[in-house]
């Protein structure tokens, strides 16, 4: 399909990404709460990342069943996230000279 | 059909469903969703240990974020002058070709010369795969499996797009290539793209 399509702007698309680039590292230095960054980053790096798939990937002129297979990963990443997540709150653990943590009663 | 499926359809009896031009265009973008469950699983377990983590460094604080921004800008110019490689092939212009396929090959090795230096560097600190100055052992550690397992794919795409230019100086690509280019392209894009979102979690968050 790639040939059939009109040539998107590439450069238009290289202003994007750096000027979500600098937005980015400007976010980090922004007297905002870490969740709300955190939650900024996040956006613009899933934001960059789709202009450089549907763009120069060409994932945007090609059939949607190649895109639903390209995203699967991000599913299955999302997925992975929520399989770790007891892991994320119920241990915290500290590399050296941590104090003993009171155990917890498994579950069953 | 494709011209080729009908002259030769012992030798390519359909045409791929998904993506016409070619079944080595599909084969790659299976390889790379195989590719990015690879760092997505590397990135969601760096997730998990780190926020289970309670003396983990803040990553900005520690690591130079203007040298990686700028190896961003790099890879992101690299993508940028493949497309116009690609683009330059398309119609025929393989002097363009040659021209945007270098400069793509350049950006590569001095994103990797410049991972070479930062490596150097926060070694010579004391960011070790087991211990560091600043706290959680495993941020050494996933620090360097990540970014480690990302500089391995730029130097295969270095070198893949290298045997291209070697090709292309010797006079052994054509038009007719143009597939096989648009191919490792899609390689070099994902790369970029992977790189976009480990600046963004092992950096900047």
């Amino acid at each position: 399909m790639a040939q059939a399509h009109k040539q998107p702007n590439y450069i238009a698309i290289f202003w994007w990404l750096l000027a979500l680039t600098i937005i980015e590292v400007a976010v980090i230095f922004m007297p905002l709460a870490r969740v709300l960054i955190a939650i900024l980053l996040v956006g613009l790096a899933l934001s960059k990342a789709s202009l450089v798939a549907m763009y120069f990937m060409h994932l945007k002129f090609e059939l949607r069943t190649l895109g639903l297979i390209a995203v699967t990963p991000i599913l299955l990443c999302v997925l992975l996230v929520f399989a770790l997540l007891p892991d994320l709150s119920g241990t915290p653990h500290q590399t050296v000279g941590a104090p003993a943590q009171p155990a917890k009663p498994s579950s069953p | 059909m494709s011209q080729v499926a009908v002259l030769h359809p012992e030798i390519e009896p359909v045409e791929s469903p998904l993506t016409p031009e070619s079944w080595g265009k599909l084969g790659m973008w299976i390889f790379l969703v195989g590719d990015a469950m690879s760092f997505g699983a590397l990135l969601a377990a760096y997730g998990a240990l780190r926020f289970g983590s309670t003396d983990w460094p803040h990553p900005s604080s520690v690591l130079g974020i203007g040298l990686t921004a700028f190896m961003t800008f790099l890879l992101i110019c690299s993508s940028v002058t493949m497309v116009l490689a690609l683009a330059a092939i398309q119609r025929g212009d393989m002097a363009g070709l040659k021209k945007f396929l270098s400069l793509t090959i350049l950006c590569g090795l001095s994103f990797l010369g410049m991972q070479a230096y930062e490596w150097t560097h926060l070694i010579r600190e004391g960011l070790g795969l087991s211990s560091n100055p600043w706290g959680a052992s495993l941020f050494g550690t996933t620090f360097f499996v990540i970014t480690g397992f990302h500089g391995a794919h730029v130097t295969g795409g270095v070198v893949y797009l290298s045997c291209y230019l070697i090709r292309s100086l010797l006079g052994r690509l054509n038009q007719a290539h143009t597939n096989q280019i648009e191919i490792a392209a899609l390689y070099w894009h994902f790369v970029d793209l992977v790189w976009i979102l480990v600046f963004t979690f092992v950096y900047l968050l």
